[in-house]
């Protein structure tokens, strides 16, 4: 005991930190620590859309375009293509070619599908593999095919690409493709060779250019070849893959993707961590030297020039819980964080004029907070096939108006979001063509601009509304029952009622009574696409930075319930939906700003939606980690991000000092209280044998 | 004893039909397979033929008990219930619903969970007893007095606030052990002792006051009240003749639990970021990935046959008086 009591006095000075939830070997290693919650379900750029799977592929795989790190708003520059391409217009406007031009040299990470005689591995060689990585790795330059291969996928009818059926409408051929691989693919055990089919829409030029053909014009094609969905995946690595034995071992392009950026997936163990590596077949390529005016100060043009990926590695930790997640970071054992509901008092002191900025405790840690407002946006929607609240009639708009002024979503905010995140006033985003800002930016049927700021309408205009709507007081004056809606949503357990409840609250304003209809996810979806529902919330993010991927939420033809789209309000305006086909076919420029403008206006008026809240994004780093910029476009950051790992290592060990002295004084009185017990025990085992009686 | 064993693992087979027919209805009432395919396939952008694609692939296109439409047994073969149930009687789990392999899955997963369990209950056992014969030994003193009002303190404190408080105490503010993350080999250990010292205080108040009251009924009997009067000391007692008569009740509860400690701790993992197989089960819930859940559940009923049926031959170790003949 006294050994070991000399022991734990002994070792806190010998410097080192006990709780280094790291491999001693990666100690002082340029290596950024980063976390993730959910389990990434796919890493094929045919199938990955959510942000859980892109900040892993987008370090990985090169589309040709990339979104400027720096500037805002958001712009398209080159990756591996030349330029970004122009769409040139053929056949009278019939058709849109896209030429793409990649440049000569770009390499494959080293990758065992380049090696001959892995293509033909005996089931027992694969069977002994731990990673794909254990075999002969080669690698090859990157040609216009490998782009074309991908295209071709998207139509795979073995996979699942959710943008297959948005692309069968505009890539020509694209359509009549995915049927021919259907009836092609009937022998499963084979490997599907889409070499071997052509894609009318999709031709090779040279060995680096190839082309894309539109049917009509689609300006935003462009932005899909800054996505995932339009990089290039080589035809080795598919096959590679679809040798027997190979699914067995999880080794698919699911679950190992094969690119030519800056890093390569070394270990992936979805359950725990996923590991980054250098890719060293990289080219390398230069940190931006232009950005915003204020991005000189900041340090965002320290490295100008140099050539980029700064860091080696990059470790993703899986943490399913906020509390260790968030204690790790103070820790200093990773390098950025979220901030949670439960950490936002901790963490963010919000000033009297609304500016955020790190608490005491952070700054003193040298912990600094960027905030972004995404390019997305949480709608309450009424459903405009109900009969009570939906349809044009100046009653039913009138009552949805009413509603909307009522609904205080600054109140929403700041209950229940720690006030992270803007109140809408059309579907569009800040940072966004088509979104205006200050006086000319609010929703005038909610808001009204008075001292230079908006400020919601009082209640008497919802009442008066309401009351035009024939339901003076929020009855009906024919029954006198008090008017009646449900809410759809799902829910998440007790935690949620404090918001419901406030829903309630919201409607009995105006003595509206709120039925809350709570269900799963399942079952809320089910409503929606039957159209079943009454009012409801959503959110969408976008896709690329264009009002066209927000105000197709209530383009007519995309209604839910009468189909698979996204309007999930089946709001259907004829006018509307005219200005939808003419703007999404319009370039950037003041006419299509007046059309976004005529659209906008429309849904105010209509008010098929309540039009929330766009979220603001909080995120912490420490100060060891240099060019962080938010970017909410593009996923392809890490390579931009640089570490100071000297300063990491001395701040780590400076406040995680094993504290030995409390562990020391509890086995003491644990020791100490046994005292009296082995006294007791001693002094029954001696006793004399009493009398009976 | 052989006949014994092989008619208890024949009557296992209707047991995990059972199971297998209960978990499959009770997922499918909640969970129809469209609503799977969306869950799989996301909400953007999802279209009626990417969820009938996605259900063919799987045979999740098939109905669910009883093929009317066709004939002989393929009404019954035909349908998802049969497709789905009848590999796992081979132990062929199949591909999850993001198609990485089950088994594969399991094998990596039950290292972790088994790190974490086998000490929390060997350690937990140890414990437990220790502290209920100390308290059955000083019993109606102020030690046993106290010591049940300690056991019934602990017992009253949920499990999240061991884990949240040790995580706060000995991880953030003393800095002894990382807060959460997992390592193989012996690093392992280092990321286990928290979460095993949380499972053994947490689990040392229900624990102890039941074997208190399983030593103290022994107590009350015959031959202990003759061995006091052979003159024997109380340790002796206890340890020697308290503790082997006590040990039915002790196998009953603890031996069938022991095949049941590869299922992992829901809780404790996913606290700890420890990557077994509870955390593994939790995870596929909540993808409603019907096809983990399914092997899960029924991996779990296997080795709860397997527990109770090892509680039985534990018993003819420690009480030659059965046998199973």
């Amino acid at each position: 005991m006294r050994i070991f009591l000399i022991l734990l006095l002994f070792l806190p000075g010998c410097g080192e930190v006990w709780n280094d939830p790291y491999p001693a070997d990666e100690r002082g290693r340029n290596i950024l620590y980063t976390a993730f919650t959910e389990r990434p379900k796919h890493l094929d750029p045919v199938q990955s859309y959510t942000t859980d799977e892109s900040q892993f592929i987008r370090q990985i795989l090169e589309p040709p375009l990339q979104y400027h790190y720096l500037k805002r708003p958001y712009e398209l520059v080159p990756l591996t293509a030349v330029e970004v391409p122009k769409p040139r217009e053929i056949d009278g406007g019939r058709f849109t070619v896209y030429e793409i031009r990649i440049r000569p040299g770009i390499l494959f990470q080293p990758h065992p599908g380049f090696v001959e005689h892995n293509q033909n591995l005996p089931p027992e060689k694969i069977e002994g593999l731990s990673t794909p990585y254990e075999l002969p790795l080669g690698t090859r330059e990157l040609v216009a095919d490998d782009y074309i291969y991908q295209i071709k996928r998207l139509a795979h009818p073995r996979l699942h690409s959710p943008i297959l059926g948005l692309m069968s409408e505009y890539i020509v051929g694209m359509g009549d493709f995915s049927k021919r691989m259907k009836e092609a693919d009937k022998d499963r055990a084979k490997w599907l060779d889409l070499r071997e089919h052509a894609l009318e829409g999709v031709e090779r030029v040279d060995r680096y250019s190839y082309r894309v053909k539109l049917n009509g014009r689609y300006p935003q094609f462009v932005y899909w070849l800054a996505m995932p969905f339009f990089t290039p995946v080589p035809w080795e690595a598919e096959r590679f893959f679809e040798q027997p034995g190979m699914a067995k071992k999880n080794f698919s392009l699911d679950w190992w993707p094969v690119g030519t950026g800056p890093y390569m997936l070394s270990e992936n163990n979805p359950n725990a961590r996923m590991v980054l590596e250098r890719n060293p077949s990289f080219r390398g390529e230069r940190y931006p030297s232009e950005g915003e005016p204020e991005d000189g100060a900041a340090g965002l043009l320290a490295d100008a020039g140099k050539t980029m990926p700064f860091i080696d590695r990059v470790v993703f930790s899986r943490e399913k819980e906020s509390v260790p997640l968030w204690n790790k970071f103070l820790q200093g054992y990773y390098d950025v964080a979220g901030i949670g509901s439960d950490q936002f008092d901790q963490a963010v002191r919000v000033s009297i004029e609304g500016a955020a900025e790190p608490t005491d405790e952070m700054a003193k840690k040298g912990i600094t907070l960027s905030t972004l407002v995404s390019a997305t946006i949480y709608y309450f929607g009424f459903n405009m096939k109900d009969p009570l609240v939906g349809g044009s009639s100046e009653r039913a708009r009138k009552l949805r108006q009413a509603i909307s002024i009522a609904v205080d979503m600054e109140e929403y905010l700041s209950i229940f979001a720690n006030n992270r995140g803007v109140v809408a006033h059309s579907p569009v985003p800040p940072g966004i063509f088509g979104r205006r800002e200050g006086a000319e930016g609010i929703n005038p049927v909610t808001h009204v601009w008075r001292d230079g700021r908006e400020q919601r309408r009082p209640l008497e205009d919802a009442k008066q509304l309401l009351a035009e709507a024939g339901y003076p007081d929020g009855r009906d004056p024919q029954t006198g029952a008090p008017l009646l809606l449900y809410f759809d949503t799902t829910s998440r357990g007790p935690g949620d009622k404090s918001r419901l409840d406030w829903w309630r609250k919201q409607l009995a304003k105006l003595s509206i009574q709120l039925e809350v209809r709570e269900t799963d996810w399942n079952r809320f979806q089910e409503k929606i696409r039957k159209g079943t529902q009454q009012m409801y919330g959503l959110g969408w993010a976008a896709d690329y930075p264009d009002a066209e991927n927000f105000l197709f939420l209530l383009h007519g033809p995309q209604a839910r319930a009468d189909g698979a789209g996204s309007n999930s309000s089946n709001y259907v305006n004829p006018r509307f939906d005219a200005l939808f086909e003419k703007m999404k076919n319009t370039p950037n420029s003041p006419e299509r700003l007046r059309t976004i403008d005529a659209m906008v206006e429309m849904v105010r008026h209509d008010a098929p939606w309540i039009f929330g809240f766009h979220p603001k994004d909080y995120s912490l780093r420490h100060r060891w980690l240099a060019n962080a910029k938010p970017n909410d476009m593009a996923g392809n950051t890490t390579k931009y991000l640089r570490l100071d790992v000297q300063r990491r290592e001395a701040l780590r060990r400076e406040w995680n000092r094993p504290v030995v002295w409390p562990a020391v004084l509890i086995v003491l009185a644990l020791v100490l209280s046994a005292i009296p017990a082995v006294l007791t025990y001693r002094r029954r085992e001696r006793m004399a044998a009493r009398p009976a009686g | 004893m052989l006949a014994y064993i092989f008619r208890r693992v024949l009557y296992a087979v209707p047991i995990l039909v059972g199971v297998n027919l209960i978990t499959f209805a009770l997922f499918f009432i909640v969970n129809t397979p469209e609503d799977m395919a969306r869950m799989q396939l996301g909400v953007k952008r999802v279209t009626p033929e990417a969820i009938e694609k996605w259900k063919q692939e799987r045979g999740y296109d098939k109905p669910l008990f009883f093929a009317s439409r066709q004939s002989g047994w393929s009404k019954i073969t035909q349908t998802i219930f049969f497709e789905k149930s009848v590999r796992l009687f081979a132990f062929d789990f199949g591909p999850a619903e993001d198609r990485r392999d089950i088994g594969e899955e399991i094998r990596a997963r039950m290292g972790p969970s088994l790190a974490l369990a086998i000490p929390v209950f060997l350690v937990g056992l140890a414990a437990n007893i220790t502290f209920a014969l100390l308290m059955a030994f000083f019993r109606a003193t102020y030690l046993d007095f106290w010591g049940v009002v300690l056991c019934v303190a602990m017992m009253s404190i949920s499990t999240l606030f061991y884990i949240i408080g040790g995580q706060y105490v000995a991880a953030k503010l003393w800095n002894l052990v990382p807060i959460s993350g997992y390592d193989g080999g012996l690093d392992a250990g280092r990321f286990v002792i928290l979460p095993v010292l949380i499972g053994v205080v947490s689990g040392i108040g229900s624990g102890s006051r039941w074997y208190r009251t399983i030593f103290l009924e022994e107590m009350g009997r015959d031959y202990v009240r003759t061995a006091r009067a052979k003159g024997l000391a109380e340790s002796v007692v206890l340890f020697r003749h308290v503790l082997k008569n006590a040990m039915i009740p002790i196998l009953t509860g603890a031996v069938v639990v022991i095949p049941l400690l590869f299922m992992g701790s829901l809780l404790t993992e996913s606290f700890f970021g420890i990557p077994g197989l509870g955390s593994y089960t939790i995870d596929a819930i909540q993808a409603q990935d019907f096809a983990v859940v399914r092997s899960m559940v029924f991996i779990g009923s296997v080795l709860y046959i397997v527990g109770l049926l090892l509680t039985d031959l534990s018993y003819t170790v420690v009480d030659p008086r059965i046998r199973f003949d």
